[in-house]
């Protein structure tokens, strides 16, 4: 094991990290503060049940239903929520529609706030110092890093979540793509699509 | 009281780059998965809110250092020796030592599903009318504040335009200094590239930040 974790560069430390939170979850079950299963069901939430293909059924809905595009636009955690999506770290949604004039994108510069009922847990990158420092301030070079390049003229907004409002980009709807089914179509939309650093896949990508 | 935030990035060109990730990997060890597993179900005991959580983890000294879920861990184990719920002798043992803290409730596997289909609204109902309306011109306070608070750096002392009121909710700088929620309006105010970073800014960037009222007054 040791030598395995010798070639882990950004986790050389998993295994006192490991031996550290066996240790805590031990004492805080045995002082009776937490549920063991409760711990098993959590974790297996985030793992199997709520993600980002929960927003890309939100997303596709909203591409082949106009009523449910203008209630997701008008009051998105009610619209977000008929499709059984609701909770912690997504009490309050905002959905911000991407325009061939107008792209969006979202951030946490002061932690890494994500609406989690949609789209799971975040990314490293969205964490990351590099991620919360440079995209209010070049997000066409972070783009870049993502390979997405926009148009000049495209206008670009930069959600900063600095409370507890948590933002939902809906990517446009990729050509090519009429009379597409709902599965079909969310099987185009990314994770990285619904935060902005990313477009939806065309046709030919999927 | 001196209080330092390590967790206000915007802006600031940290090097490093950007690392594009698949989805389905929430974890990318297996402790991180206990981490998170175990601060939720810690806050879920009722004995501080997210707040005081962030509050926590912003301020630890050694933050810069830290990956994401160390972070977690570490104001996880602040808060609950600040309470004498856990006590670092304990972490080091990897046993109990000291007799439990009685806790308001705890979280159980049944009741996990139902928690977080509700999670914690910030929402509060109107107790007095909101003093900006949407288009209004608002300059945002200056100056540093010995406490959390929520207005980054960045957006400091600049004039934008506010585009949309949220309603009023729990306020994050008295919530988590244990002072209650003390509810206050909520807007989204944006400001040109050029207001931020200067005249060699994109022409074509607005960045937007949600604003409590005591963040804003009227401009000019």
């Amino acid at each position: 094991m040791a030598e395995e974790h010798s070639h882990d560069d950004e986790q050389s430390d998993l295994g006192p990290m490991d031996l550290r939170v066996r240790a805590l979850e031990t004492v805080l079950t045995q002082k009776g503060y937490v549920d063991p299963a409760a711990l098993d069901a959590l974790i297996d939430t985030y793992q199997t049940k709520i993600g980002p293909r929960n927003g890309a059924r939100v997303v596709a809905r909203a591409w082949v239903d106009p009523a449910f595009r203008q209630w997701l636009l008008a009051d998105a955690t009610a619209a977000i929520a008929s499709l059984g999506y609701s909770g912690r770290q997504g009490e309050h949604m905002v959905a911000v529609e991407n325009t061939p004039s107008r792209h969006n994108l979202v951030v946490c510069t002061l932690c890494s706030c994500y609406p989690w009922p949609v789209l799971g847990l975040p990314p490293t990158w969205y964490k990351s110092a590099p991620y919360r420092s440079r995209v209010v301030k070049d997000p066409r070079g972070v783009l870049a890093e993502f390979g997405v390049q926009l148009p000049e003229s495209t206008a670009i907004r930069v959600w900063d979540s600095t409370a507890e409002v948590r933002y939902l980009v809906i990517p446009q709807r990729p050509a090519g793509t009429e009379g597409w089914s709902e599965e079909q179509l969310a099987e185009l939309v990314t994770r990285d699509s619904m935060i902005g650093t990313g477009l939806a896949r065309t046709p030919e990508a999927a | 009281m001196n209080y330092t935030t390590h967790a206000d990035l915007g802006g600031r060109d940290m090097p490093g780059a950007i690392v594009p990730e698949p989805e389905g990997e929430p974890f990318h060890a297996t402790w991180e998965a206990h981490a998170l597993a175990l601060t939720l179900a810690m806050g879920g005991t009722g004995s501080w809110n997210i707040d005081i959580s962030r509050s926590a983890r912003e301020t630890l000294p050694n933050y810069a250092q830290l990956s994401y879920y160390q972070i977690w861990l570490a104001a996880l184990e602040k808060l609950m020796a600040e309470r004498s719920q856990v006590l670092p002798d304990e972490v080091a043992a990897g046993r109990l030592l000291h007799p439990p803290q009685p806790v308001k409730r705890v979280l159980h596997a049944t009741d996990v599903p139902a928690a977080l289909a509700k999670g914690s609204a910030t929402a509060r109902p109107a107790t007095a009318p909101a003093r900006f309306t949407v288009g209004q011109r608002v300059r945002t306070r200056t100056g540093h504040v010995d406490h959390h608070t929520r207005l980054p750096g960045y957006a400091q002392g600049k004039v934008g335009t506010v585009e949309h009121l949220h309603g009023m909710h729990v306020f994050a700088d008295a919530h988590a200094q244990g002072l209650g929620e003390q509810p206050q309006w909520l807007y989204t105010v944006f400001f040109d590239g050029q207001t931020l970073w200067g005249a060699g800014a994109d022409a074509r960037l607005n960045v937007s930040v949600d604003a409590w009222e005591s963040y804003l007054e009227p401009a000019a």
